[in-house]
């Protein structure tokens, strides 16, 4: 081994205690991610995607394995490894600066002056295009400047890893799409190790160097991971009809309807035939809510 | 009527925003409420035959209330007297002999209704302060540790429901042994009544400080475990805004509860204040003095209604959910 690798979980187990005994909600979770890298999590819900990004971020403790972050073991939450979470948890009665500026505050209270300080919070609200609202306070702002606030107070304290958990999942499909542009372009510039949840196959394959897919919990590990070699920047219009980027879409649609098929859903994807032509449908459908994004201007852009 | 009122209202520009409608609303229609209940309590005193005679109707209050008042001013003109005439003696005294020894004694005059209700407002002021200051923080922690929780809940259940006048008798013993001192910087009286009223309304705070605290929500927590915020600091930017809501509805419980306690305690315990003023009332059973205590009623109910509206006013200032209707 050459270079260390900068973020490593190995064999991470961890059991819920219930009434009815220890539940294993993972199994020998291995993973290993390099600095700089998107990694996106995906699969079906209550596998366990968030309870790994919890064990990285040391919000939950694995019962067995454990998470090295350069070199040291994660044994609680920290600033290095903020989080985005899926419902923004902004606090109410502060401003959106006043809501980076807590983090600020408490992340740079030695090595940064005042002045300082006041800039770093306008650069980032400015990174995710909140500067004309930093004043407001959450109940004033849309779900998808709230979200983009959260960004702004996670990417403030310059943490070492970014740990997304479905930071679009409650946000409306252009909206979505607005953040997801966003946050390639900041990826773009600040280079961060990011690691995603997602349920959202197109957002995966969009954002993402490499894709890990997660079994069905109980007992959940990684199933299989796909690099995703698709060049950067990426456009989501000119993806739309590229072939390798279908290709892509369907290996984790098939993972996760095929492979990992939940009961109930078997009448849905029954032939694979059938699934081919739905997963055209569903890229003509992009396709279609992209240019009409393009031509209506979004509340984001205002 | 409402054209009156239109007038009435000109000179505070509230007659531009409110139209016809909402003006019936704001002020006909509690006006008539007002008005009818005088007309039953006119008509019902008229018909209850007391000892002391008639029950006091409106009018017999309003003439008792000039009483009162008029009262106090003379009591006030005595006083000023007093002290003119003592004034005037050591005067004259120093004029034969400059080293003259010359006394000065406080008026002890006996105290008016408006005396009393200063005594009162006083008193369930300084009560409700020493409860919040004990039952906020104690709620804070209590809220942040389900174990303490676990641990006192049982207690403060028990204490919650404990009626005034059973604490009363305690407090004036153990008031009475403990509190002794030659110079006693507050008098016995009131350290019993600001004990009996702290401990009868301090749990509605503790209470709702503890759940409030206790339902933050999870993603906030997570927040601050993410900064690695400081207990303090936990405690000061995420804990207490979030519990805000929570602890003013006790705070207004509390004061509430405040008030009502005081007065029961005064009047049994003979401490000064309004409830004093009620007893000693009902003990001199004059012809008017149905009235006074009609009056006492009254005051007593609108100075409760005032302290909660002060609340209320505190509560709106400090509350970041704007959205959420406070009544």
């Amino acid at each position: 081994m050459t270079a260390k690798t900068h973020l490593e979980l190995t064999g991470v187990d961890i059991d819920f205690p219930t009434p009815s005994g220890p539940f294993k909600a993972l199994s020998n979770v291995n993973l290993k991610i390099e600095r700089g890298e998107f990694v996106s999590l995906i699969g079906h819900s209550g596998c366990g995607k968030s309870t790994v990004l919890n064990i990285v971020a040391g919000l939950y403790q694995a019962t067995k394995g454990g998470v090295l972050l350069d070199g040291k073991e994660v044994n609680e939450p920290g600033p290095e490894r903020a989080v985005v979470f899926q419902n923004h948890s902004l606090l109410p009665w502060l401003t959106a600066y006043e809501n980076v500026e807590l983090a600020v505050k408490q992340v740079f209270k030695n090595s940064k002056s005042k002045a300082e300080m006041k800039e770093w919070i306008e650069h980032n609200l400015q990174l995710v295009h909140m500067d004309h609202a930093m004043h407001k306070r959450p109940d004033e702002i849309s779900g998808g400047m709230k979200q983009r606030v959260g960004i702004a107070r996670a990417l403030a304290m310059e943490p070492t890893v970014m740990l997304m958990d479905e930071p679009f999942g409650a946000l409306d499909a252009l909206t979505r799409a607005h953040l997801q542009d966003s946050l390639m372009e900041i990826q773009a510039d600040l280079n961060n190790t990011v690691i995603m949840i997602t349920h959202d196959v197109d957002e995966a394959v969009l954002l993402s160097d490499r894709i890990v897919m997660m079994t069905n919990g109980p007992a959940a590990t990684v199933g299989e991971i796909l690099e995703v070699n698709l060049e950067r920047p990426r456009h989501r219009l000119e993806l739309a009809d590229d072939a390798q980027y279908n290709h892509y879409r369907a290996a984790v649609l098939s993972f996760l309807y095929e492979k990992q098929r939940q009961p109930g859903e078997e009448v849905k994807v029954s032939a694979l035939s059938e699934k081919k032509t739905e997963s055209d449908k569903q890229a003509q459908n992009l396709h279609d809510t992209e240019q009409s994004s393009a031509e209506q201007n979004s509340e984001e852009a205002a | 009527m409402s054209s009156m009122a239109l007038k009435l209202l000109k000179p505070f520009g509230l007659v531009e925003k409110l139209n016809l409608a909402a003006l019936i609303k704001a002020l006909v229609v509690p006006m008539t409420g007002i008005l009818i209940f005088l007309f039953i309590w006119n008509i019902g005193a008229r018909n209850i035959h007391t000892s002391l005679g008639e029950f006091p109707g409106p009018a017999q209050v309003y003439e008792q209330s000039k009483n009162l008042l008029a009262e106090h001013n003379r009591e006030r003109q005595k006083e000023a007297a007093f002290y003119q005439r003592q004034d005037d003696r050591n005067a004259k005294k120093l004029a034969k002999n400059p080293d003259a020894e010359i006394k000065f004694r406080a008026y002890t005059g006996k105290a008016t209704f408006i005396d009393q209700i200063g005594t009162s407002l006083v008193t369930v002021l300084a009560g409700f302060f020493a409860a919040s200051l004990i039952a906020i923080p104690a709620g804070i922690v209590i809220g942040l540790n389900k174990t303490l929780y676990s641990a006192f809940n049982p207690v403060i259940q028990l204490f919650k429901p404990v009626s005034p006048l059973a604490w009363l008798p305690l407090v004036t013993m153990v008031v009475s042994a403990l509190y002794v001192s030659d110079d006693p910087m507050f008098a016995k009286s009131f350290v019993t009544s600001l004990i009996t009223v702290s401990l009868c309304c301090l749990w509605p705070t503790l209470l709702n400080t503890a759940v409030g605290v206790s339902s933050i929500s999870a993603d906030l927590n997570n927040v601050s475990k993410v900064l690695r915020l400081s207990w303090l600091t936990h405690v000061i930017k995420i804990v207490i805004p979030s519990a805000i809501p929570m602890i003013f509805t006790g705070l207004r419980l509390s004061l509430g509860i405040a008030w009502m306690v005081l007065i029961a305690a005064e009047m049994l315990a003979q401490n000064p204040g309004l409830g004093k003023f009620v007893w000693d009332e009902f003990q001199n059973g004059s012809s008017n003095s149905l009235g006074r205590i009609m009056v006492a009623v009254i005051v007593i109910g609108l100075i409760g209604f005032m302290l909660d509206r002060i609340m209320l006013m505190l509560q709106k200032k400090v509350s970041w959910d704007k959205t959420q209707e406070l009544r």
